[in-house]
């Protein structure tokens, strides 16, 4: 009976805080752009504009819900929801602190690469389904661009299950006790990261909503709290992509002083902070530049880190 | 890559630098003088009005949103019966300003014109029509003008020479 | 755990299922990455955590998704779906059905037969046996015993590799020196 008690409470407070972080995130989000590009951002709804979020999902929920009447009715509903869910399902995994966490997989580095991959078909099936041309070509675009840095975003992380000998995240945090993998995983980690914003479609790699040459991408179509959902599953997926980045690398909770709770979440948002910062600074690739990047440097670079990595396990074990 | 990083650090500085953003609503922005603004109608130094409904600016404006009725008071003076300028048409282009010969029309720094129902932006003339002399203080059009109305005759404008007399041989 | 197996495999079964009778293309592969989704569920019960994980990964993950984009490049119509629909009559379906009933009575025969043996020898429940097959043993399994099987396997990737190389291969100039050797043309 405690034992359920405590995975209940486990349960309910990691998605609050999980949803919390995550809406914060599209305030916390532009006043950084703001900053950033010397002006205020939301400042308005509340102190410092805090409750933006507030008014945000409030105009979104009363918003009409809108099925075109040329799109695929049973998809066009059931793609929004696959987003949110799977971000969600991958944060099972994530090892928050000791003792906080949903489950202890053992195969939880696999469990979050496949809802990572299960992710795409939100997009592309959002995209199909709307059945107009820029939605389309936007889901064209993310399964291509997905497909792609999905192969070397699970190959950068070999590096670190090399390192680690396992799968388990909560034993890969435990491996980083005196040494945090970014040192000798960088490369892993450039990598790893380039494949995270591109699989979290996050400037400078959201081709596939890319607003300017195809309105907005595949949710062109989609209103209300269908988008909303499109929306959630974007903040939460960066937020899943630095929790894993904070995992992997930066040594999960293990951190001097302060209780181990306090280490995640502050790593957590100093690298959702960078990942605003590429925002802010980068522009959009065309597209062919896009792939090329991906299979013609990343993946060398990927397999490169994993032979000398793997050369490096064999001579010292 | 190197590129990147360093545009990458740029933009972060920028975190220290002063916003430009102006708070609207609570600190109102510096407009210039010469801003084109909401449009209003002036007076000359004697407190009449200026315009002499030439139809000049409704002719110049290129939304038709000027209308406008020349009439005459009991001294042969000319002046708008009614004057009409639609704002929800008006572009503020200031052609009308360019194009008036009295400088009755005048273009102000006031943008904050926002109303709840279209038909309040259609300004007449008791709404456009100013106490003052607007950007041009001192010029009044009749004084300087060859015009006869009443109180002035011919020749009697500053600097206007008095009228020749065509039955007169001498120079 | 043992119920989690049947309804599972229950799943895969009517979305398989599904996936043959749907005349929309789309529909159709949604409901074979629903059945390969409860395929690895059935795995992950079985004590196959890492052949789950993979199955997630590359099937439903990476396979399905080209599956989807291919689809989707093909831009099929309401006239597909009506012609899909003129195939699923019974005339076309009927014959086939009926042979691999037959295969599929004889599987479920040997596979009970199995299981009877299989309880006569161990006298436990077949299924999820409690032994966690986990990803070292995989590959120690693959680089040892199997060690041939891996390297052909690696051959065969190499070899659609190469192919994928020589045919995204540009064999015609560039454009600067395409637009060169043409004004040569023009000149001779």
């Amino acid at each position: 009976m405690n034992e359920w008690a405590i995975i209940w409470a486990n349960l309910i407070l990691i998605l609050a805080i999980v949803f919390a972080f995550s809406a914060m995130l599209s305030w916390i989000e532009r006043r950084l752009l703001g900053l950033w590009q010397d002006r205020y951002g939301p400042n308005r709804v509340g102190p410092f504009g805090v409750l933006q979020i507030v008014a945000d999902s409030i105009k979104l929920l009363t918003k009409e819900d809108w099925i075109p009447p040329f799109a695929d009715r049973a998809v066009f509903v059931l793609a929004p929801a696959i987003v949110a869910v799977t971000t969600l399902l991958a944060f099972a995994v994530v090892p928050i602190a000791p003792g906080i966490g949903v489950v202890d997989l053992n195969i939880g580095l696999l469990f979050f690469l496949a809802m990572s991959s299960l992710g795409v078909y939100s997009i592309v099936l959002g995209g199909w389904a709307s059945n107009s041309k820029y939605s389309l070509l936007g889901g064209l675009r993310a399964a291509a661009q997905m497909l792609s840095y999905e192969v070397f975003m699970g190959l950068a992380l070999m590096g670190v299950v090399m390192l680690a000998d396992s799968f388990n995240l909560r034993d890969i945090v435990a491996a980083q006790e005196n040494l945090w993998f970014c040192v000798p995983q960088i490369l892993g980690l450039a990598t790893f990261a380039v494949a995270g914003i591109a699989e979290a479609r996050r400037l400078p790699f959201d081709l596939p909503e890319s607003e300017n040459e195809l309105v907005a991408g595949f949710h062109t179509e989609y209103s209300s709290m269908k988008f909303g959902l499109f929306f959630i599953g974007e903040y939460v997926g960066i937020t899943l992509i630095s929790a894993m980045i904070v995992t992997l690398f930066f040594g999960g909770w293990l951190g001097p002083l302060l209780p181990p709770l306090v280490w995640f979440l502050l790593k957590t948002f100093i690298v959702v902070a960078c990942f605003v910062l590429l925002r802010a600074a980068l522009p959009r690739p065309r597209y062919d530049q896009l792939m090329a990047y991906g299979w013609k440097v990343m993946l060398p670079v990927t397999l490169v880190n994993l032979l000398i990595t793997g050369a490096v396990v064999l001579s010292t074990a | 890559m190197w590129n990147s990083l360093k545009t990458m650090w740029i933009v972060f500085l920028h975190m220290f630098r002063r916003r430009v953003t102006i708070q609207y609503p609570d600190e109102k922005p510096n407009i210039p003088p010469r801003w084109r603004g909401r449009i209003i109608l002036s007076r000359d130094p004697d407190g009449e009005e200026r315009c002499v409904a030439c139809y000049l600016c409704a002719a110049a404006c290129p939304v038709d949103c000027i209308a406008l009725q020349a009439t005459e008071d009991e001294h042969g003076r000319r002046y708008p019966e009614f004057f009409r300028i639609n704002f929800s048409r008006c572009i503020f282009c200031g052609y009308c300003e360019e194009a008036c010969p009295t400088d009755a029309i005048q273009l102000t720094p006031d943008f904050e014109m926002g109303e709840y129902n279209r038909k309040n932006l259609v300004y007449e003339k008791e709404d456009l029509l100013i106490d003052g002399t607007g950007k041009y203080p001192g010029y009044n059009f009749y004084r300087v003008a060859g015009a006869t109305i009443g109180g002035k005759n011919k020749g009697e404008a500053e600097n206007e020479a008095p009228p020749v007399d065509p039955h007169s041989l001498l120079p | 755990m043992e119920a989690t197996f049947y309804l599972s495999g229950a799943v895969a079964v009517a979305a398989t299922l599904m996936v043959i009778t749907r005349a929309s293309a789309v529909h159709a592969l949604l409901y074979l990455i629903v059945s390969l989704l409860a395929v690895a569920i059935i795995f992950f019960v079985l004590g196959a955590p890492f052949v789950a994980a993979l199955e997630v990964i590359i099937y439903a993950g990476a396979v399905m998704v080209l599956f989807v984009f291919v689809i989707m490049m093909l831009n099929l119509g309401k006239a597909a779906a009506v012609k899909e629909r003129e195939w699923l009559s019974p005339g076309m379906w009927v014959g086939p059905s009926i042979l691999s009933a037959l295969l599929l009575a004889e599987l479920i025969y040997i596979l009970v037969q199995n299981v009877q043996d299989m309880q006569g020898a161990y006298g436990g429940a077949p299924i999820s046996s409690g032994v966690v097959v986990d990803s070292k043993e995989v590959g120690i399994a693959l680089f040892g015993p199997y060690l041939l099987g891996v390297e052909l396997a690696s051959l065969l990737l190499l070899a659609g590799l190469v192919g994928a190389c020589h045919l995204g291969w540009h064999t015609e100039p560039r454009f600067g020196s395409h637009s060169a050797s043409r004004s040569d043309g023009a000149g001779s």
